[in-house]
């Protein structure tokens, strides 16, 4: 469920120049570090009935590329710690480590690699990549926006929705839904 | 002649008969099912037959309620003349004990999802959210109507197995009918 993290980096790229319009390309264009400081990957699923469950991801690690010549060129790598989930209740996070969900004994790594970056609006892109998660492999799409770009510190939100039937992780359906949201803010420095 | 739905005044109809092994064979069923369930080292199976478990508690629920209703609008049939003092007087016990044990069991596992803090929905057999009791949700109230559910299903075993053994008794040494007409139905003229 969780793995998305997305790719934000393609919409960096995009999100940077327009909104900002006061922010070139070229100013944001070059290699991020993805910092867990300001950064956060948050999931919800909804529950039959109404409601649903919120989770994060406290360990993570990636890099946003912006392309200086071509958005469309930007990347973004993330790697997520499974192991590392939280949901306040101890006994559900138990039971999303396990082989029930995701295995992180021997999953230890949720991966997203993206494939391409489309701007789609002045600070909007469409991040599409592909998702790695207990060794299964599906192309997945995020929307990132950009949230800002000052002194070598570039910002952005992004959500998108995975289906984690897909991963093997497909436990709890339909008491708890298919479709897991992310919601993510990753702030990346320069370097 | 056709067996009759209803009970006569020496014999059970098939109404009774049914819901007695229907309920019966599920309340044993739902026994193995919780013991199990909570033993099992896959998470994932153990959630998925905690589901189940809740589902056919719901259904056994809703059979007793058909079953008490049935009971109240239909007396049982008499004892054997040949049965004496003593279990005249405490078979009827026995057997309120027995209804009131599968009506406490099935409420008792409901209270306990309700006040669980893992808030996790019911959906009998996936049809529908079965909403919970009005109890206020704590890991206290959760300790609580755990142990509650888990003292309430050995105590039911018990009294189950005391059933099955009188009716063993009955049949195997003193020979009546007692076993007997819960398996055949009155056919009407009885």
């Amino acid at each position: 469920m969780k793995a998305r993290i997305l790719g934000l980096a393609a919409f960096a790229a995009c999100l940077v120049m327009p909104v900002y319009a006061a922010v070139a390309l070229s100013e944001a264009a070059g290699s991020y570090t993805i910092s867990p400081a300001g950064s956060s990957i948050r999931f919800s699923i909804g529950k039959a009935g109404g409601g649903g469950f919120d989770g994060a991801f406290s360990r993570f690690k990636g890099t946003i590329r912006i392309d200086n010549r071509d958005v469309g060129r930007s990347r973004v790598d993330l790697i997520i710690y499974p192991e590392s989930v939280g949901t306040g209740q101890g006994r559900i996070d138990a039971f999303l480590r396990s082989d029930a969900v995701f295995d992180a004994a021997n999953s230890p790594e949720i991966q997203f690699r993206s494939t391409s970056v489309t701007r789609t609006g002045d600070t909007t892109a469409l991040v599409t990549g592909q998702l790695t998660a207990r060794g299964k492999t599906f192309p997945e799409k995020f929307t990132a926006e950009l949230g800002g770009l000052k002194g070598g510190t570039i910002k952005f939100h992004v959500t998108g929705k995975v289906l984690r039937s897909r991963y093997g992780m497909d436990v709890g359906t339909p008491l708890y839904s298919n479709v897991v949201d992310f919601d993510m803010t990753l702030t990346g420095r320069r370097g | 002649m056709q067996p009759s739905i209803a009970n006569t005044s020496t014999r059970y109809g098939w109404a009774m008969i049914i819901l007695h092994w229907l309920i019966g064979i599920i309340f044993i069923g739902q026994f193995a099912l919780g013991f199990v369930m909570v033993r099992i080292e896959s998470q994932r199976t153990s959630f998925e037959l905690i589901q189940l478990h809740k589902s056919f508690g719901f259904l056994l629920l809703g059979l007793i309620i058909l079953r008490i209703a049935w009971r109240l609008g239909n007396a049982a049939p008499a004892l054997p003349a040949s049965v004496g003092t003593l279990e005249r007087r405490t078979a009827p016990l026995a057997h309120f004990a027995l209804y009131a044990f599968q009506v406490a069991l099935p409420l008792s596992g409901w209270a306990l999802v309700s006040v669980s803090t893992l808030e996790i929905p019911t959906m009998p057999f996936n049809q529908f959210v079965m909403p919970n009791l009005p109890l206020a949700e704590s890991d206290a109230a959760e300790s609580f109507w755990s142990a509650a559910h888990w003292y309430l299903a050995y105590a039911g075993i018990a009294l189950v197995a005391l059933h099955i053994g009188a009716a063993l008794r009955h049949h195997f040494l003193l020979r009546d009918n007692v076993l007997t007409r819960m398996i055949t139905p009155s056919s009407g003229g009885e």
